[in-house]
């Protein structure tokens, strides 16, 4: 095999991109190809004569380079291998590296030879939406022939290990954001860079420059190249500048916030340690749209051989790579532009057989550009057929009738490898329409171009349908220094004058956008739309006969633009086929809704660092450490890692969990409770802030007391609870759960804020600036006694529900006596970084009395054997303080609190509510799973009627028996009734109800 | 009807698909209507169809401001379950749920309902007590249920993370089997279809403006095409629920907010179920097309722009990267949002209201495509007997006065 057989020398191409002097090596579809340095995958296969490349969707057929960047919609492919592998790139987006591996996807066993093909000799039974009419009967077939079309969707295959690579986020400002480094983003960039505004500018490609590096035109009287050099140099010199090729913004969302995404070693291969991709989240004062237009194809029949090819990326293959995409090259165009292409490929020395115009009048200046290299123009003509197997070996033309659904007798045949064609532009509005921008309907070019917009952006050059270097230049030049203006920055002095180029005059394309087929050929033919699913003019017509006539069904019902190109380039053609069908004009049909993002981006790139381990931070107490060399094993609550239990010399949970929570009744229990969420609350309305969110009165309590609290939300249901002290006057320490630190602070201020300004208070949340560690046991106050002498611990210097500050082994203290195990009990907080040290020294004071650090399953059943309800499994947003046997706490004098109104409801009076009771099974030592329903009748049938469920079951060691704390319907008045529990396992297990209290229910050890 | 068949596929691809019948009709509005339904979603349509079948309604119009579908039925990431906690919930979506199970033959248009199983994950103590009350629940009200074990998860999602050090480590899942996905804008056409064929006019881009009433009862709507006289008006119009009923005077707890969802680019087959988690928010199913369907939690601030914000689409891949860390290499292809409409208590209404002859389907919130036959049928039902069938009577309006609502936010998992 020659190396590169269509590289073009540079007698024939002069000013490619790519450097001859460096050989890149890669494989495809296990053959080594060379490349050069500044290739894409795609220009290196053009440029070694590969055309097959890829499988369309549906029918399989044959499918090769068609566009030259991420308009492409046919070329995907497979690059790199194992947990590297990446499926689904476009092999145009794809730069080359030295040792790049890429396999064509969706073929079977080879792109060469691919049995899916038989779809396409079936085709005649697969028409738009064959799959809704079929496939029903027998209806259990179902699943075995989704089993076969899910294996023949999909392209690519997914990596199976985890991605070795990481990505980064960035946060920026700036005051001018371009999207595009052609010539109207650079000279944007150039007018608002000069006025020192902020300016950042993007583009998606390896290298700025846009349309000026596959053209030959002079900007400022220079080769296209020279100027841009010039240009970003200029720009680079700029110190608030800031040029980012190979960026790609993705979406642009409301208010600005526009999203980048910069691949920073994809070009260079695997193996790099920094990220590999980085998401720019970006708040630009002014956006500038210049991304270009995206040229289409034309709907003609054999229009998806490979060797078919849009007019503007065989140019793009010559100029910029010097890849030679075909020798012998029919031109089909219904505008202008193709044919400076058809120069552009004659002067590389390829021969251009023919340029057939849809028009009748071409352009003055490019029928010049065709004589004077003796280029051949049929006008008024069409492509009427291609030939060939795998690609593309001749087409045959006929003269097009007037009204252009018909043709006229008498064909030209042509030899031919490369059919370049353009079906005119369309601007890329796709960002300007993600913030929910507006387009309006170019009759002339036969596009949408945009329209109004409620962001603070603007669209120009191509992008705003000016299809003329001159006119993309000066719009550009303008849009760049009103931009700045508009973000305060105006360039003192005389306006200096912008890039400019020469103007050319063009003529108007011809729309027809169904090339009629061969006479008597109509029904035998397919002209493709979507190249990519395989969507043709006849699914498009089928769609709309069948009353699937709005744009979205449209799309749905044949799939068009559902690929991953998005239909950049066929969503258009298709709307041109319905409106026609529908006999209405284009933009009646309208568009379907342009989305984020612009191309696909890389998920792990949008997730950032924030997965894995750090999806949320780790929240650890400041003892954690100390847990951790004691063995503890953890349990997540929220965000933080608690102690669960401390099994020692292989006890398994069980045992430790009955031997901690013995000791907290016998000796002394210390538990780390630093997670409790603190909010310290002040100002001279805070009693009443506490008035209107608890269920019970707040304004009475004195410094130095504590109260526990019931937080309702507005539907009456129980949120949250703890036990909030008054630290002095207008100042009080309110303490939750731990999981709804968080959400109750956030509860606070919204009502602070939203309903109640009024009031003067200010919330802190201070749960991190305390550690908090609890005592208990018989044995605890004389523990506290002897690590504390600035505090009266004794039952009256220290009564319960009160609070003293003081010192405890030499920190800094609030003692607070409260109790959530039903023994005394103290939590005591000190600022974290005294946490640990108090720990150890509670530990070493406390050996003598046995003290036992306990985890959060001994303090469940602590509370339990106590009926101390837990926020969030007693309750579930459905449990009223009643529910709870809680009338006690609920103020019946109080004028209001949150809740209050919704008590009343009738159905909160009904008797058979679901309440809070306590369980005792028959055998003392059968352990009810949680989460287990209750019946009254287990022989009912199903559905069977459920009465409750168990909310909290342990086996308690100090009670010698298990214990369940439940909720069933009109509980409170069954205890000492019978009810039934039908596990999962098949057996079903009799309860009876009890109180909720099941140790101490006099309350005597709680002042010891 | 034609009915569609591998047979009708065969004659027809003889002559080319050029006889295929429309799939509906698109007729003029007539000036009066027995029953008028406002919204050509999958509720809407479900209605109307249910309401020709079972009560014998057929002089019914859905009118649809846009194009039948288009809301949030065509937006949805389509996950069918019916694992509810609460006993109305779970009757009211299990009935939707075997509807599904014979749709495609009912109508005769394939919905493509995939029973691939549903997996919500637990990640901490909390959520497993809540998993085996769920499951309990289930069980006993007939709805398949069952626990799996990290071990069994593995099997079943390979490229699942369930090892014990990760951040939040998958300790379980229940398994529905018979919950699964289906193709929503097949759900939409194939109840226009057997709707249209019993008589019913679907009118398309005709927008409901007002609602005619008069002496504390309905008379008809206002349109962008002109006045429809009707005996009775039934709202079905998800996310602009609360400004329809308004135009009636009627206020309702409803509150609307985007919700986004997003696909990857299609690979071949990766994930054979549906993935949802709580604790790692978000949940994810593989198309048959092979494209990753995600999605998560509500936009949080109201509104009723179709699109969403970025830190949303951030939050949801975190998760997804969390739990299957190769798809951190898949590429995000396409976002988009629909509205939803949230109530207090996460359940629908679907009721009659204090004005005569008005009636609303309403507040489905994140998870009203899976009920949308079961939604149909009881709204027929309530339409046509001016009564509620006993699957919505829990459902009613009235549940916000009296106070018995039916809280499925602490149950439900991720919200579908
Ligand atoms: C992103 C997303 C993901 C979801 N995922 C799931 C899921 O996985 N599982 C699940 O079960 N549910 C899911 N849902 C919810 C589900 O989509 C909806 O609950 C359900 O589809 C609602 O159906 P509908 O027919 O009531 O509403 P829609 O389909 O929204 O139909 C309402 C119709 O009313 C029309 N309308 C509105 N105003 C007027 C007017 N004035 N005049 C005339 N017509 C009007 C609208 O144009 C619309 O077509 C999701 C929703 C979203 C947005």
């Amino acid at each position: 095999m020659t190396r590169q057989a269509n590289r073009l020398g540079t007698d024939l191409v002069a000013g490619a991109r790519i450097d001859r002097s460096k050989s890149i090596w890669f494989t495809f579809n296990g053959r080594r190809y060379e490349g050069h340095e500044g290739d894409t995958l795609a220009s290196a296969l053009v440029a070694n004569d590969v055309q097959l490349v890829a499988r369309s969707f549906k029918y399989h057929r044959p499918r090769g380079f068609f566009g030259a960047g991420a308009e492409d919609p046919c070329v995907m492919v497979q690059v790199g291998v194992g947990a590297e592998t990446l499926p689904n790139l476009r092999a145009t987006q794809v730069e080359l590296y030295d040792g790049l591996v890429a396999d064509s996807v969706n073929a079977w066993p080879s792109v060469n030879h691919d049995v899916g093909i038989v779809n396409d000799l079936m085709s005649r039974l697969l028409p738009a939406g064959f799959y809704y009419k079929t496939f029903m009967w027998p209806a259990s077939w179902w699943t075995t022939y989704e089993h076969v079309i899910r294996n023949a969707a999909g392209m690519g295959v997914a990596p199976k290990q985890p991605d070795p690579d990481t990505y980064d986020h960035m946060h920026i400002h700036c005051d001018v954001l371009i999207v595009g480094g052609g010539p109207s983003g650079l000279a944007a960039a150039l007018a608002a860079g000069r006025t020192g505004a902020r300016v950042i500018i993007v583009d998606e490609q390896s290298e700025m420059g846009g349309s000026i590096l596959a053209s030959r035109l002079l900007v400022d009287d220079k080769p296209g190249a020279e100027w841009l050099a010039s240009a970003l140099a200029e720009l680079g010199a700029m110190e608030e500048v800031r040029v980012m090729p190979r960026t790609t913004a993705f979406g642009h969302y409301d208010h600005n916030h526009m999203g980048l995404l910069e691949r920073r070693t994809d070009h260079l291969g695997p193996g790099h340690d920094i990220a590999r991709q980085r998401m720019w989240k970006v708040r630009a004062g002014q956006v500038i749209h210049a991304g270009g237009a995206i040229e289409r194809s034309l709907v003609f029949a054999g229009n998806d051989r490979p060797g078919v090819m849009l007019a503007s990326a065989a140019a793009t293959y010559v100029n910029r790579w010097a890849a030679r995409p075909g020798q012998k090259t029919v031109i089909f165009t219904n505008n202008d532009s193709a044919y400076g292409v058809a120069a552009d490929l004659a002067d590389a020395g390829i021969s251009v057989q023919a340029i057939v115009d849809l028009r009748v009048e071409p352009g003055a200046a490019a029928l010049e550009e065709a004589s004077a290299r003796n280029i051949e123009v049929l006008t008024a003509s069409c492509v009427v057929e291609t030939r060939g197997k795998r690609a593309v070996e001749g087409v045959t033309v006929m003269k097009l009738n007037d009204a252009g659904d018909g043709v006229v007798v008498g064909e030209r045949r042509f030899d031919c490898g490369l059919v370049a064609v353009s079906g005119g532009w369309s601007p890329a509005v796709h960002l300007h329409c993600h913030a929910g921008g507006k387009v309006d309907y170019d009759e002339i070019q036969g596009c949408f171009v945009p329209g109004k917009t409620l962001e603070a952006a603007r669209s120009v050059g191509a992008a705003n349908g000016q299809l003329d270097l001159a006119d993309c230049l000066t719009a550009g030049w303008q849009a760049g220094t009103n931009a700045a203006a508009d973000t305060g920055f105006r360039k003192p002095g005389k306006v200096p004058k912008g890039p400019t180029a020469t103007a050319v005059e063009v003529s108007p394309p011809r729309h027809v956008w169904i090339i009629p087929a061969k006479p008597g050929e109509e029904n035998k033919v397919k002209r493709f739309v979507d190249l990519q699913n395989d969507v043709t003019d006849a699914d498009v017509r089928l769609a709309a006969r069948e009353g699937y006539r709005s744009v979205e069904h449209l799309k749905r019902y044949t799939t068009l633009g559902m690929g991953t190109d998005q239909g950049k380039t066929s969503n258009i053609p298709g709307l041109g086929i319905l409106a026609a069908e529908l006999e209405k004009s284009l933009p009646d049909v309208g568009t379907t809704t342009f989305r984020p993002p612009y191309t696909a981006i890389t998920m792990g790139a949008i997730a950032g660092r924030y997965t894995g381990q750090m999806l949320e931070p780790v929240r650890r107490s400041p003892m954690h450490h100390w847990h951790e060399n004691h063995g503890a094993a953890f349990e997540d609550v929220g965000q933080w890692k608690r102690p669960w239990y401390y099994p020692q010399d292989g006890e398994d949970m069980h045992a430790a969990v009955a031997r901690e929570c013995l000791a907290a009744r016998n000796a002394i229990g210390i538990l780390d409770a630093t997670t409790l969420g603190k909010i310290d609350i002040q100002g001279p309305d805070a009693s009443e802030f506490l008035n209107r969110i608890y269920t019970n009165a707040w304004s009475k309590l004195a410094v130095g007391r504590c109260r526990y609290g019931l937080m309702l939300s507005e539907d009456g249901m129980v949120m949250d609870d703890g036990v909030t002290s008054c630290i002095s006057d207008n100042r009080y320490l309110m303490t939750t759960t731990s999981g709804n630190a968080a959400s109750v602070m956030g509860w606070l201020e919204e009502w602070l804020q939203t309903e109640w300004p009024d009031l003067k208070v200010w919330c802190n949340s201070i749960s991190e600036y305390w550690a908090t560690l609890t005592i208990s046991g018989p044995f605890a106050r004389d523990l506290l006694a002897e690590l504390c002498s600035d505090i009266d611990v004794s039952n009256d210097g220290l009564p319960f529900m009160s609070w003293r500050e003081g010192t405890v082994a030499g920190a800094p203290a609030r003692v607070f006596r409260i109790s959530f195990t039903g023994e005394v009990s103290f939590e005591i907080n000190v600022p974290a970084s005294h946490g640990l040290g108090l720990w150890q020294a509670l530990m070493t004071a406390g050996e003598k009395y046995g003290i036992t650090p306990y985890g959060t399953e001994a303090m469940h059943v602590l509370r339990a054997e106590k009926g101390y309800i837990i926020v969030g499994q007693e309750t579930d947003g459905t449990m009223t303080p009643y529910d709870l046997d809680m009338d006690w706490i609920v103020s019946k004098k109080k004028p209001d609190f949150i809740g209050k109104r919704s008590l009343g409801r009738a159905d909160f009076l009904r008797d058979d509510r679901k309440q809070l009771v306590g369980l005792f099974t028959e055998d003392p030592l059968e352990v009810l799973p949680e989460g287990a329903q209750i019946v009254d009748d287990p022989n009912a049938p199903i559905p069977m009627p459920m009465i409750g469920h168990v909310t909290s079951s342990y086996l308690s060691a100090n009670l010698g028996r298990s214990i369940a704390l439940a909720v069933v319907k009109g509980g409170i008045n069954r205890k000492g009734e019978t009810v039934h529990l039908p596990l999962e396992n098949g057996r079903t297990v009799r309860a009876e109800i009890t109180g909720m209290v099941f140790y101490d229910p006099q309350g005597e050890r709680l002042n010891g | 009807m034609k009915r569609y068949s591998i047979f009708s596929l065969v004659r027809n691809a003889v002559s080319h698909h050029k006889d295929w019948p429309k799939a509906w009709r698109s007729p003029d509005p007539k000036a009066e209507y027995d029953v008028v339904i406002v919204g050509g979603g999958g509720h809407g349509l479900a209605t109307a169809y249910y309401l020709a079948k079972n009560h014998g309604i057929t002089n019914v119009a859905v009118i649809e401001k846009g194009w039948l579908g288009g809301g949030n039925t065509g937006r949805n990431t389509t996950i069918i379950r019916s694992n509810y906690l609460w006993d109305e919930s779970a009757h009211l979506y299990e009935h939707s749920l075997k509807l599904y199970e014979g749709l495609s033959q009912e109508l005769n248009y394939n919905i493509m309902l995939s029973q691939r199983g549903v997996l919500n994950l637990a990640h901490n103590q909390h959520d497993l007590r809540e998993l085996s009350r769920r499951i309990s629940a289930n069980r006993l009200n007939g709805i398949d249920s069952e626990f799996l074990t990290p071990a069994d998860i593995k099997n079943m999602v390979p490229l699942m993370d369930v090892s014990p050090e990760a951040r939040y480590p998958v300790m379980g899942a229940s398994l529905q089997k018979r919950g699964g996905v289906a193709r929503h804008d097949a759900v939409a056409w194939g109840y226009a279809r057997a709707a249209d064929d019993r008589g019913v006019d679907i009118i398309q881009q005709c927008e409901v403006t007002g609602i005619l009433r008069e002496g504390g009862a309905v008379t008809g709507v206002e349109t962008t095409r002109g006045t429809i006289k009707a005996k009775k008006v039934a709202l079905a119009v998800a996310g602009h629920t609360s400004m329809l009923a308004q135009m009636a005077d009627v206020r309702l707890p409803i509150t609307s907010h985007p919700l986004q969802a997003m696909v990857s680019e299609p690979v071949k087959p990766a994930l054979d179920c549906v993935v949802m988690s709580n604790a790692v928010h978000g949940y994810i199913s593989q198309s048959d097309r092979g494209e990753m369907v995600m999605g998560a939690g509500i936009d949080t601030m109201t509104g009723y722009t179709q699109r969403g914000a970025l830190p949303v689409v951030e939050e949801l891949q975190r998760a997804i990267v969390c739990l299957f860390p190769s798809f951190s290499r898949l590429r995000l292809m396409r976002q988009w949002g629909g509205i939803v409409d949230t109530c207090p208590d996460a359940s629908p209404i679907v009721s009659k209201t204090p004005v005569g002859g008005l009636y609303v389907n309403g507040g489905w919130g994140t998870g009203g495509f899976k009920a949308t036959p079961g939604s149909g049928w009881v709204y027929a039902h309530t339409i046509a007997r001016d009564e509620a069938h006993e699957l919505n009577a829990p459902f009613a309006l009235e549940r916000f006065t009296t106070g018995a609502l039916i809280d499925e936010h602490g149950a439900a998992a991720v919200a579908h």
